[in-house]
């Protein structure tokens, strides 16, 4: 048996639930038949009444937390926070984590085969969005058998997801933590994710999408947006007290090679994403982000848009956040007290800007276990031994 | 419960909903959900308040007070009450206007700096009072606006609002006949409940 720390959930397989039902997308297409690849942590109870539903960001996946072998490397992405006595306590609770349509990691998605045609769906993937993400997860929560979740938590655009989740299905959320996400994106913000899109578009890799079709990959493309993006999640004062101004030799060579060492960061982060995520999928999950806005319908006032939820929240921001800063957080939480919501907003000290939601941070874990903890008590989930 | 929480406990309407200003623990606000069906928030700038304040299921607020209440809107609340904040506030007059522009009633409780025993400390030893109810040293207090019965009422009539009620707390008991005779001297906690004089 391999060894695990004692606080993880240890190994774990992926598993995959393919739909027959077609699902009517919000851009107007249907998608015929898809599959979803998920993970599970921890015992569903007898009452099914302990499940929580973790909603991945951007370039994330259903890999929450464990280790799929015993020489991976790293755990799940959100690891620090699930497992036996972590703030999602696998002891106490069912967690799910999937990856959403239009991914890249199991999913149905743009590198899945269109049964209609028998090619590679590749660009002609319907546009998905968080409500298009909400109502395929709420499939697979039936699926499992989960009628209400005990809490639905997502970081980012994740978190994004547990605002719909508490509009869509008021019924079906006790409780949702909404974690460095927005109630939409600025113009800058959308500036940013259309720079990162023709990064893509225009690599010569690209093929208007079908580059799979012609055997390349819009490497080069997918590096410069993953650079851009990288930039934007951390904070000025984390990538000054990383790199600095250092230099990777002694010398000035007054050329374009990497001579900073925040330059090599940026490519090595680049490089490495490039080869493990598609860029179709990019594409998707940007515009999805930019879609985002609950309050449109009504009128752009986020009170009314947010009166149809039951639950309980907890907004957390960062203050070093310039991605989606704490004003943004603000704003949300803001609107549910004005509805006269449940909510708690916290605002974490964190030097490390938007990446902090994927970090471990004392303040930040004490928050998010004293609401875990109240959420176990009012449902009354015993820990198990 | 301290004193002065036992009595705006039995000050605050069923069912009201309303701010508690610099909430603490939210033992208050916990408290008052339970007892009387009250809705609202807790606002707080203490880490582990905040903290105990989601474990308690109360919910919080992180906002620094001295930011105002600009989050939130003219007439949204039925009440706004402050415990033992006001002194630490950086302009209360300021914080008054604006609880009474969220709501058009509050509660405000502050140590007495004309507290008998704040007098002997400081008339009498001559040094800064230190007590219960003022547990900090000069040098490290959050304190910076002390006041008195006299001071707060004489603030109120100047801004003319109404003072409804008014009650003292020493120690851990509310305040007795001497109290009754001669707040400004033997209250040491001061329970103001205020309204703007053009409530309905």
């Amino acid at each position: 048996m391999p060894e695990f720390p004692d606080d993880s959930v240890g190994l774990v397989t992926p598993q995959t639930a393919h739909f027959d039902d077609p699902l009517a997308l919000a851009c107007g297409r249907t998608l015929p038949a898809y599959d979803l690849v998920y993970e599970t942590y921890g015992t569903l109870n007898a009452e099914r009444s302990n499940a929580v539903l973790i909603c991945h960001a951007l370039s994330g996946h259903h890999h929450a937390a464990g280790y799929h072998d015993a020489d991976e490397r790293k755990p799940g992405w959100w690891d620090a926070h699930i497992g036996p006595g972590k703030s999602i306590d696998t002891n106490r609770f069912f967690v799910v984590s999937l990856n959403n349509l239009g991914g890249c990691h199991g999913s149905t998605g743009p590198n899945s085969t269109n049964a209609a045609t028998g090619r590679l769906w590749g660009p002609d993937f319907p546009m998905v969005t968080v409500s298009d993400w909400v109502h395929s997860q709420a499939r697979l929560a039936d699926r499992l058998g989960i009628e209400r979740f005990a809490a639905v938590i997502g970081g980012s655009l994740g978190g994004m997801q547990a605002l719909q989740w508490s509009l869509t299905y008021p019924e079906r959320v006790a409780n949702a933590a909404i974690i460095a996400a927005t109630p939409k994106l600025s113009a800058q913000n959308i500036a940013f994710n259309e720079v990162a899109r023709q990064a893509i578009r225009s690599d010569p890799d690209f093929h208007d999408g079908w580059y799979t079709e012609h055997g390349t990959a819009p490497k080069r493309g997918l590096k410069l947006a993953r650079m851009v993006g990288h930039i934007t999640y951390l904070s000025e004062d984390a990538m000054g007290s990383k790199f600095g101004r250092d230099l990777r030799s002694e010398d000035l060579n007054f050329g374009y090679d990497v001579e900073f060492q925040v330059e090599s960061y940026l490519r090595y982060q680049g490089d490495t994403f490039s080869t493990a995520f598609d860029a179709n999928t990019y594409l998707l999950m940007t515009k999805a982000l930019d879609y985002f806005d609950p309050a449109a319908e009504h009128g752009g006032v986020l009170a009314d848009a947010v009166a149809p939820s039951r639950c309980t929240f907890l907004v957390v921001s960062f203050t070093s956040d310039w991605r989606f800063p704490p004003s943004r957080s603000r704003e949300l939480a803001n609107a549910l007290t004005r509805a006269g919501k449940p909510v708690s907003y916290v605002n974490i000290d964190s030097p490390h800007g938007h990446d902090a939601f994927l970090l471990p941070e004392p303040r930040y874990q004490a928050v998010f276990s004293a609401f875990m903890s109240r959420v176990a008590r009012e449902l009354g989930l015993e820990k198990r031994a | 419960m301290r004193a002065d929480l036992e009595l705006i406990h039995r000050w605050v309407p069923e069912g009201a909903h309303i701010l508690d200003l610099a909430c603490g623990d939210g033992t208050l606000l916990e408290a008052l959900a339970r007892d009387k069906g009250v809705t609202g928030y807790g606002l707080e700038i203490d880490p582990e308040g905040i903290t105990a304040c989601i474990a308690k299921g109360v919910s919080v607020i992180e906002q620094n007070l001295d930011e105002g209440l600009v989050h939130f809107e003219d007439d949204t609340y039925d009440l706004v009450i402050m415990t033992q904040a006001l002194q630490a506030l950086r302009r209360p007059d300021r914080m008054l206007d604006e609880m009474l522009r969220v709501a058009d009633e509050c509660i405000i409780t502050f140590p007495n700096f004309a507290y008998w025993r704040h007098r002997v400390h400081l008339g009498i030893r001559g040094y800064m009072p230190v007590s219960k109810s003022l547990p900090h040293a000069w040098y490290d207090t959050p304190n910076i606006h002390l006041s008195t019965f006299n001071d707060f009422e004489h603030l109120c009539r100047e801004k003319g609002l109404r003072i409804t009620d008014r009650a003292v707390g020493i120690g851990d008991r509310e305040g007795h006949w001497a109290t009754r005779l001669w707040p400004n001297l033997f209250g040491e906690i001061a329970i103001f409940r205020v309204e703007r004089q053009d409530r309905r």
